[in-house]
Protein backbone atom coordinates (compact mmCIF):
# COMPACT_ATOMS: atom_id res chain seq x y z
CA UNK A 1 0.00 0.00 0.00
CA UNK A 2 1.69 3.40 -1.19
CA UNK A 3 1.81 6.52 0.89
CA UNK A 4 -0.29 8.18 -2.09
CA UNK A 5 -2.98 5.84 -1.52
CA UNK A 6 -3.21 6.19 2.36
CA UNK A 7 -3.11 9.84 1.85
CA UNK A 8 -6.07 10.18 -0.68
CA UNK A 9 -8.02 7.91 1.47
CA UNK A 10 -7.61 10.04 4.36
CA UNK A 11 -8.67 12.96 2.51
CA UNK A 12 -12.03 11.74 0.93
CA UNK A 13 -12.97 9.66 4.35
CA UNK A 14 -12.12 13.35 6.43
CA UNK A 15 -13.74 15.18 3.25
CA UNK A 16 -16.87 12.91 3.81
CA UNK A 17 -17.21 12.77 7.81
CA UNK A 18 -17.14 16.67 7.60
CA UNK A 19 -20.28 17.08 4.85
CA UNK A 20 -22.35 14.77 7.19
CA UNK A 21 -21.47 16.60 10.61
CA UNK A 22 -20.86 19.98 9.86
CA UNK A 23 -23.27 22.73 10.85
CA UNK A 24 -23.40 24.98 8.23
CA UNK A 25 -24.86 23.60 4.94
CA UNK A 26 -22.27 25.29 2.62
CA UNK A 27 -19.96 24.25 4.19
CA UNK A 28 -21.11 20.75 4.02
CA UNK A 29 -21.41 21.30 0.58
CA UNK A 30 -17.51 22.32 0.24
CA UNK A 31 -16.99 19.45 1.86
CA UNK A 32 -18.61 17.19 -0.21
CA UNK A 33 -16.55 18.37 -3.27
CA UNK A 34 -13.16 17.64 -1.42
CA UNK A 35 -14.57 14.20 -0.61
CA UNK A 36 -15.76 13.86 -4.54
CA UNK A 37 -12.12 15.32 -5.52
CA UNK A 38 -10.85 12.36 -2.96
CA UNK A 39 -12.42 9.73 -5.40
CA UNK A 40 -11.36 11.22 -8.44
CA UNK A 41 -7.88 11.01 -7.79
CA UNK A 42 -8.20 7.53 -6.03
CA UNK A 43 -9.52 6.78 -9.44
CA UNK A 44 -7.25 8.19 -11.50
CA UNK A 45 -4.44 5.79 -9.02
CA UNK A 46 -6.72 2.83 -10.13
CA UNK A 47 -5.44 3.62 -13.55
CA UNK A 48 -9.12 4.55 -14.49
CA UNK A 49 -8.58 7.90 -15.87
CA UNK A 50 -11.58 8.06 -18.07
CA UNK A 51 -13.50 7.32 -14.86
CA UNK A 52 -11.65 9.79 -12.92
CA UNK A 53 -12.02 13.23 -15.37
CA UNK A 54 -15.95 11.98 -15.73
CA UNK A 55 -15.80 11.92 -11.42
CA UNK A 56 -14.58 15.63 -11.64
CA UNK A 57 -16.50 16.73 -14.79
CA UNK A 58 -20.35 15.36 -13.32
CA UNK A 59 -19.73 15.65 -9.84
CA UNK A 60 -17.64 18.42 -8.78
CA UNK A 61 -18.58 20.05 -11.90
CA UNK A 62 -22.58 19.40 -11.90
CA UNK A 63 -23.93 17.92 -9.06
CA UNK A 64 -21.67 19.84 -6.54
CA UNK A 65 -23.02 23.25 -8.40
CA UNK A 66 -26.51 21.94 -8.03
CA UNK A 67 -26.50 21.33 -4.52
CA UNK A 68 -25.05 25.00 -3.71
CA UNK A 69 -27.97 26.06 -5.71
CA UNK A 70 -30.89 24.11 -3.93
CA UNK A 71 -29.14 25.06 -0.43
CA UNK A 72 -29.57 28.64 -1.88
CA UNK A 73 -32.78 28.34 -3.06
CA UNK A 74 -33.64 26.68 0.40
CA UNK A 75 -32.34 29.28 2.67
CA UNK A 76 -30.87 26.38 3.84
CA UNK A 77 -27.83 27.12 5.57
CA UNK A 78 -29.57 28.43 8.89
CA UNK A 79 -28.83 26.34 11.26
CA UNK A 80 -32.28 24.82 12.98
CA UNK A 81 -33.10 25.28 16.44
CA UNK A 82 -33.45 21.90 17.47
CA UNK A 83 -29.89 20.61 15.93
CA UNK A 84 -28.33 19.23 12.55
CA UNK A 85 -29.14 15.39 13.84
CA UNK A 86 -33.17 14.20 13.53
CA UNK A 87 -34.95 13.07 16.04
CA UNK A 88 -33.79 9.20 15.47
CA UNK A 89 -30.58 9.83 15.12
CA UNK A 90 -29.32 7.30 17.60
CA UNK A 91 -30.80 4.33 15.45
CA UNK A 92 -29.37 5.99 12.20
CA UNK A 93 -26.10 5.58 13.89
CA UNK A 94 -26.80 2.40 15.38
CA UNK A 95 -27.10 1.47 11.59
CA UNK A 96 -24.45 2.14 10.10
CA UNK A 97 -22.20 1.17 12.37
CA UNK A 98 -23.25 -2.10 11.64
CA UNK A 99 -23.21 -1.89 8.16
CA UNK A 100 -19.68 -0.70 8.65
CA UNK A 101 -18.85 -3.69 10.76
CA UNK A 102 -20.56 -6.41 8.35
CA UNK A 103 -18.82 -4.67 5.59
CA UNK A 104 -15.04 -4.25 7.16
CA UNK A 105 -15.36 -8.06 8.50
CA UNK A 106 -16.06 -9.36 5.09
CA UNK A 107 -13.17 -7.50 3.46
CA UNK A 108 -10.80 -8.15 5.75
CA UNK A 109 -12.21 -11.95 6.14
CA UNK A 110 -12.10 -12.35 2.46
CA UNK A 111 -8.25 -10.50 1.99
CA UNK A 112 -6.81 -13.52 1.43
CA UNK A 113 -8.92 -14.44 -1.67
CA UNK A 114 -9.31 -11.66 -3.31
CA UNK A 115 -7.56 -10.67 -7.15
CA UNK A 116 -4.23 -9.07 -6.95
CA UNK A 117 -2.82 -8.47 -10.31
CA UNK A 118 0.05 -6.38 -9.99
CA UNK A 119 0.14 -5.20 -14.07
CA UNK A 120 -1.56 -2.18 -14.55
CA UNK A 121 -4.15 -2.51 -17.11
CA UNK A 122 -3.41 0.53 -20.22
CA UNK A 123 -6.61 1.29 -21.42
CA UNK A 124 -6.96 4.15 -23.90
CA UNK A 125 -10.18 6.06 -24.59
CA UNK A 126 -10.70 5.12 -28.36
CA UNK A 127 -11.28 1.29 -26.71
CA UNK A 128 -13.46 2.69 -24.13
CA UNK A 129 -15.20 4.71 -27.16
CA UNK A 130 -15.25 1.39 -29.09
CA UNK A 131 -16.83 -0.75 -26.08
CA UNK A 132 -19.36 2.35 -25.57
CA UNK A 133 -20.73 1.92 -29.31
CA UNK A 134 -20.33 -1.53 -29.43
CA UNK A 135 -20.95 -3.96 -26.48
CA UNK A 136 -22.21 -1.02 -24.32
CA UNK A 137 -24.61 0.61 -27.13
CA UNK A 138 -27.83 -0.33 -25.50
CA UNK A 139 -27.32 0.57 -21.89
CA UNK A 140 -25.98 3.85 -23.66
CA UNK A 141 -29.07 4.22 -25.28
CA UNK A 142 -31.08 4.11 -22.06
CA UNK A 143 -28.89 6.57 -20.19
CA UNK A 144 -29.20 8.92 -22.86
CA UNK A 145 -33.10 8.49 -22.41
CA UNK A 146 -32.96 8.59 -19.03
CA UNK A 147 -31.04 11.53 -18.61
CA UNK A 148 -33.52 13.47 -21.04
CA UNK A 149 -36.67 12.37 -19.13
CA UNK A 150 -34.87 13.45 -15.73
CA UNK A 151 -34.09 16.45 -17.12
CA UNK A 152 -37.66 16.87 -18.30
CA UNK A 153 -38.41 15.50 -14.94
CA UNK A 154 -36.57 17.89 -12.85
CA UNK A 155 -37.69 20.83 -14.68
CA UNK A 156 -41.28 20.22 -14.29
CA UNK A 157 -40.75 19.64 -10.74
CA UNK A 158 -39.35 22.64 -9.93
CA UNK A 159 -41.10 24.44 -12.22
CA UNK A 160 -43.14 27.52 -10.86
CA UNK A 161 -47.50 26.09 -10.62
CA UNK A 162 -49.89 27.98 -12.41
CA UNK A 163 -52.44 29.30 -9.88
CA UNK A 164 -50.18 29.06 -7.43
CA UNK A 165 -50.69 32.17 -4.91
CA UNK A 166 -47.08 33.84 -4.80
CA UNK B 1 -3.74 -6.54 3.34
CA UNK B 2 -3.56 -6.72 -0.48
CA UNK B 3 -3.88 -3.15 -2.50
CA UNK B 4 -7.67 -4.62 -3.10
CA UNK B 5 -8.52 -4.77 0.19
CA UNK B 6 -7.62 -1.26 1.26
CA UNK B 7 -9.49 0.33 -1.27
CA UNK B 8 -12.59 -1.85 0.12
CA UNK B 9 -11.88 -0.83 3.51
CA UNK B 10 -11.77 2.74 2.35
CA UNK B 11 -15.01 2.52 0.06
CA UNK B 12 -17.30 0.66 2.98
CA UNK B 13 -15.67 3.33 5.22
CA UNK B 14 -17.47 6.13 3.13
CA UNK B 15 -20.71 3.88 2.35
CA UNK B 16 -20.89 3.79 6.29
CA UNK B 17 -20.17 8.15 6.70
CA UNK B 18 -23.03 7.75 3.69
CA UNK B 19 -25.30 6.19 5.42
CA UNK B 20 -24.78 7.57 9.03
CA UNK B 21 -25.34 11.22 7.05
CA UNK B 22 -28.77 10.07 5.32
CA UNK B 23 -30.23 8.81 8.30
CA UNK B 24 -29.58 11.01 11.01
CA UNK B 25 -29.38 14.46 8.90
CA UNK B 26 -32.37 16.82 9.68
CA UNK B 27 -31.87 18.52 6.29
CA UNK B 28 -33.36 17.03 2.88
CA UNK B 29 -30.33 18.46 0.90
CA UNK B 30 -28.11 16.76 3.52
CA UNK B 31 -29.62 13.11 3.04
CA UNK B 32 -29.31 13.44 -0.80
CA UNK B 33 -25.56 14.35 0.05
CA UNK B 34 -25.21 11.04 2.11
CA UNK B 35 -26.82 8.90 -0.75
CA UNK B 36 -23.97 10.29 -3.44
CA UNK B 37 -21.83 9.78 -0.92
CA UNK B 38 -23.22 6.46 -1.00
CA UNK B 39 -23.47 6.11 -4.51
CA UNK B 40 -19.65 7.09 -5.07
CA UNK B 41 -18.46 4.35 -2.47
CA UNK B 42 -20.00 1.73 -4.50
CA UNK B 43 -18.45 3.38 -7.89
CA UNK B 44 -15.12 3.11 -5.66
CA UNK B 45 -15.47 -0.46 -5.70
CA UNK B 46 -16.51 -1.23 -9.12
CA UNK B 47 -13.53 0.71 -10.21
CA UNK B 48 -10.96 -1.37 -7.86
CA UNK B 49 -12.18 -4.55 -8.81
CA UNK B 50 -12.16 -3.83 -12.09
CA UNK B 51 -8.28 -2.78 -11.60
CA UNK B 52 -7.07 -5.54 -9.81
CA UNK B 53 -9.52 -8.36 -11.95
CA UNK B 54 -7.65 -10.62 -14.02
CA UNK B 55 -9.06 -9.01 -17.44
CA UNK B 56 -9.55 -5.37 -17.28
CA UNK B 57 -9.32 -5.29 -21.38
CA UNK B 58 -13.11 -6.40 -20.78
CA UNK B 59 -14.13 -2.90 -19.40
CA UNK B 60 -16.97 -4.22 -17.36
CA UNK B 61 -16.32 -2.70 -14.08
CA UNK B 62 -14.71 0.78 -15.31
CA UNK B 63 -18.22 0.88 -17.70
CA UNK B 64 -20.50 0.23 -14.52
CA UNK B 65 -19.03 2.94 -12.71
CA UNK B 66 -19.39 5.57 -15.41
CA UNK B 67 -22.82 3.88 -15.72
CA UNK B 68 -23.58 4.86 -12.36
CA UNK B 69 -21.93 8.14 -12.30
CA UNK B 70 -24.63 8.58 -15.07
CA UNK B 71 -27.67 7.72 -13.34
CA UNK B 72 -26.26 9.69 -10.07
CA UNK B 73 -26.26 12.84 -11.63
CA UNK B 74 -29.68 12.28 -13.06
CA UNK B 75 -31.12 11.27 -9.40
CA UNK B 76 -29.44 14.59 -8.06
CA UNK B 77 -30.94 16.72 -10.56
CA UNK B 78 -34.63 14.92 -9.83
CA UNK B 79 -34.38 14.77 -5.87
CA UNK B 80 -32.56 18.26 -5.61
CA UNK B 81 -36.08 19.56 -7.50
CA UNK B 82 -38.08 17.42 -5.40
CA UNK B 83 -36.61 19.20 -2.67
CA UNK B 84 -37.19 22.80 -3.35
CA UNK B 85 -40.38 22.08 -4.89
CA UNK B 86 -41.38 20.80 -1.29
CA UNK B 87 -39.72 23.61 0.05
CA UNK B 88 -42.05 25.49 -1.57
CA UNK B 89 -45.57 23.90 -0.14
CA UNK B 90 -43.86 23.68 3.06
CA UNK B 91 -41.19 26.62 3.62
CA UNK B 92 -38.95 23.91 4.99
CA UNK B 93 -36.22 21.28 4.30
CA UNK B 94 -36.39 19.54 7.70
CA UNK B 95 -37.74 16.12 7.23
CA UNK B 96 -38.86 15.45 10.82
CA UNK B 97 -41.21 18.37 10.11
CA UNK B 98 -42.68 17.01 6.68
CA UNK B 99 -44.93 13.92 8.05
CA UNK B 100 -48.36 14.93 6.13
CA UNK B 101 -48.55 13.64 2.48
CA UNK B 102 -51.41 16.00 2.01
CA UNK B 103 -50.28 18.58 -0.82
Amino acid sequence: MSAVFWILAALTVLGGLAAVTLKNTVHCALAVTVAFAGLALLYLQLDAQFAGFAQILVYIGAVAILVVFAILLTRGSETPKQGIFSRSWFTGMTIAAGVFAVLGWAVIQSSQVLPDETVAPSVTVNQIGNALLGRYVLPLEIVALLLTAALVGAVIVAMHEKGESK
Amino acid sequence: MTPLGGYLLVAALLFAIGLAGALTRRNAILVLIGIELMLNAANLNLIAFWRYSPHPELLTGMMFAVFSIAVAAAEAAVGLGLVISIYRHTRTTDLDEMNRMKG
